[in-house]
């Protein structure tokens, strides 16, 4: 993981994030005009929680399969709001991905346009792919389009920091094998300890789906 | 270039031109080891015994009670420890408030990993502990109570005299953090009624890396660093001179004008107050009156303080904020929580903590600034929680 932390050495964002949060793209600017984009947009997601400190809000508008556009709101840090800000980005430029495109996009390559993220800052802040992965169901659901909605139940652990099933997976994966290790890596339980042991034993889990009589 | 605005003195103050002109001396000059028997070090151990009767007289103590140390927390550390190790025959109980500081969390942490049991007595929702609290947590075995008193992040001062009445009563050590009092609050340890008291340097116009523990010649400790014996055993490590006479200039001083301070910055923290307070669906964390003149802690609901810290940064305005974002351990503030508030609102809180240099013109940027800021961020907000459903909770 690309982690401006490390090489900085300070609690410091890349330009490319400042630039967004100082000039976000596509984002609403007044709760009149989300009604407006509520009303013409073809699908919704909403993604994160008011405690945690991070919820993204993201309309679509589908053409020909492709992202037409895509409009949010966020309440959150800077991160946060470049993230979500990158992230409509990615999916509408040269004249918008095609849907399934834009669903393969992951929360490391937004870091990666961003130029990197705080390492603390990758789980909490980075829930544009969440949020528009309901926004697409909402909009297949919309069209009647049900064969296409992507079921596949992303499992929040934590849900104060919003660390997921494939968090801890994608931990157990990049060879994290104690509960210890795993906080320090996603910050799992900081503030809410009560999810520690269903981490711990996902962590298990997923080490044994992937590593057992290897 | 945008001219800095500095409102975070809670985090550190600049050292003060006349500390330092009195400091300069010892580095190059007056270099001397105090422990040394030539007439360099002579020097030295005339400028540590100097500062030391200057700390004294202020506290209104002796001499020999005070302890320099490295820094705030290390007092605290010092106190914790050093009274817990001493007293554990006797007790294993300690006292302290949910409010304080991570330097006596923390440290009341550890203790309680070495078989103390430790009760964080809850503080009222203007951020006061009522004496009353503190005294029904008293144990048999209770052997010290720790409140702090001032809190850094809220401003709210304790009511220290009324807890020492007690604890003097039943016999109990009584530690107070007063790392935030010393521009505005009587450090008077007779006064107080406390046993021990733990102030730093950079908060008071003084420099860092150098802190004081009073303790009562009553009181026994057990030394938290060991070796050449300075600081009556307590503190080993050869004194650090220059910060010493620094920390002793700095405190004479923010005593000497704690009154004109407070008469001044109280005026300037209300109107800041009252001016904020007009961007709707804010509100004031901490008692309005009990709070250090230099201390506005405000929450702007659906906005989030980091991003609200990092507009005013660009334009050139230092404040701090209790959002889970901004710490390394991706907590909220524990003060903010401790009022009884929910999560949405240690977020959203701001805190601008003037300085002794602050003037009127400094905050109308604040305020001119502010609006704009907080509006622009609620407008992108997909959260829009009104004041009724997390004021009291």
């Amino acid at each position: 993981m690309y982690d401006i932390e490390s090489k900085q050495g300070g609690w410091f964002y890349s330009q490319t994030v400042k630039d967004h949060f100082f000039e976000p793209k596509n984002f609403v600017k007044t709760q009149e005009e989300a009604k407006e984009i509520a009303q013409a947009s073809d699908g919704v997601g909403i993604e994160g929680s008011p405690a945690c400190g991070d919820v993204m809000k993201m309309w679509i508008k589908v053409k020909d399969n492709k992202i037409a556009d895509c409009k949010w709101q966020t309440f959150g840090c800077a991160s946060a709001i470049a993230a979500t800000s990158m992230f409509s980005v990615m999916v509408t430029e040269s004249g918008g991905l095609l849907i399934d495109e834009a669903l393969k996009i992951k929360p490391q390559n937004i870091v990666d346009r961003l130029d990197g993220l705080p390492a603390r800052k990758f789980h909490c802040s980075v829930l544009a792919d969440k949020a528009f992965r309901e926004a697409v169901n909402d909009y297949y659901k919309k069209t009647n389009q049900f064969d296409k909605i992507d079921e596949t139940k992303i499992k929040v652990v934590d849900k104060i920091l919003n660390i997921t099933d494939k968090d801890i997976e994608e931990a157990a994966l990049h060879g994290v094998k104690t509960l210890d290790e795993l906080q320090k890596r996603t910050k799992i339980g900081a503030q809410d300890k009560n999810c520690l042991p269903e981490a711990e034993e996902l962590l298990r889990y997923y080490n044994e789906k992937h590593f057992s009589g290897k | 270039m945008t001219k800095t605005i500095y409102l975070d003195t809670s985090a550190t103050t600049p050292l003060d031109k006349s500390v330092f002109n009195e400091m300069e001396p010892y580095f190059s000059e007056e270099y001397g080891n105090a422990g040394s028997m030539h007439n360099k070090g002579l020097i030295a151990a005339q400028a540590l015994n100097r500062s030391r009767d200057r700390v004294s007289r202020i506290l209104n103590c002796f001499p020999k009670e005070i302890i320099f140390t490295g820094s705030g927390t290390e007092s605290i550390n010092m106190a914790l420890k050093g009274v817990a190790e001493k007293y554990k025959d006797k007790g294993k109980h300690i006292i302290s408030t949910t409010i304080e500081h991570h330097a006596v969390l923390d440290t009341l942490d550890f203790l309680k990993e070495q078989g103390f049991e430790i009760t964080l007595v809850e503080v009222e929702p203007n951020g006061i502990v009522d004496p009353n609290k503190i005294k029904e947590a008293i144990r048999k075995d209770t052997i010290l109570v720790s409140v702090m008193y001032a809190n850094n992040e809220i401003g709210t001062i304790q009511p220290i005299k009324e807890i020492s009445k007690i604890t003097e009563e039943k016999g109990i050590l009584l530690h107070t953090d007063a790392c935030q009092a010393g521009n505005s609050e009587s450090l008077d340890v007779e006064s107080l009624g406390v046993d021990l008291l733990s102030l730093n340097g950079s908060k008071i116009y003084g420099p860092k890396g150098i802190g004081c523990l009073y303790r009562k010649s009553s009181v026994s400790l057990s030394p938290l660093i060991h070796g050449g014996g300075q600081e009556f055993g307590l503190r080993s490590g050869t004194e650090n001179i220059p910060a010493i006479v620094g920390f002793a200039k700095a405190l004479e001083m923010s005593q000497k004008n704690k009154e004109d301070y407070t008469t001044r910055l109280s005026q300037l923290r209300d109107y800041l107050i009252e001016k904020l307070l007009e961007i709707p669906d804010s509100f004031l964390n901490g008692d309005k009156e009990k709070r250090v003149p230099n201390n506005v802690n405000i929450t702007f609901l659906n906005a989030e303080g980091e991003s609200i810290l990092l507009m005013l940064t660009e334009e050139g305005i230092c404040a701090s904020t209790g959002s889970a974002c901004t710490s390394k351990s991706l907590d909220p503030s524990h003060v903010i929580l401790a009022l009884g508030r929910p999560y949405e609102v240690a977020h959203g809180s701001m805190r601008f903590t003037l300085s002794k240099d602050t003037t009127k013109e400094d905050l109308e940027k604040v305020i001119a600034l502010m609006p704009s800021i907080i509006k622009k961020l609620r407008g992108m907000s997909p959260v829009i929680l009104s004041l009724n459903e997390v004021k009291n909770v």
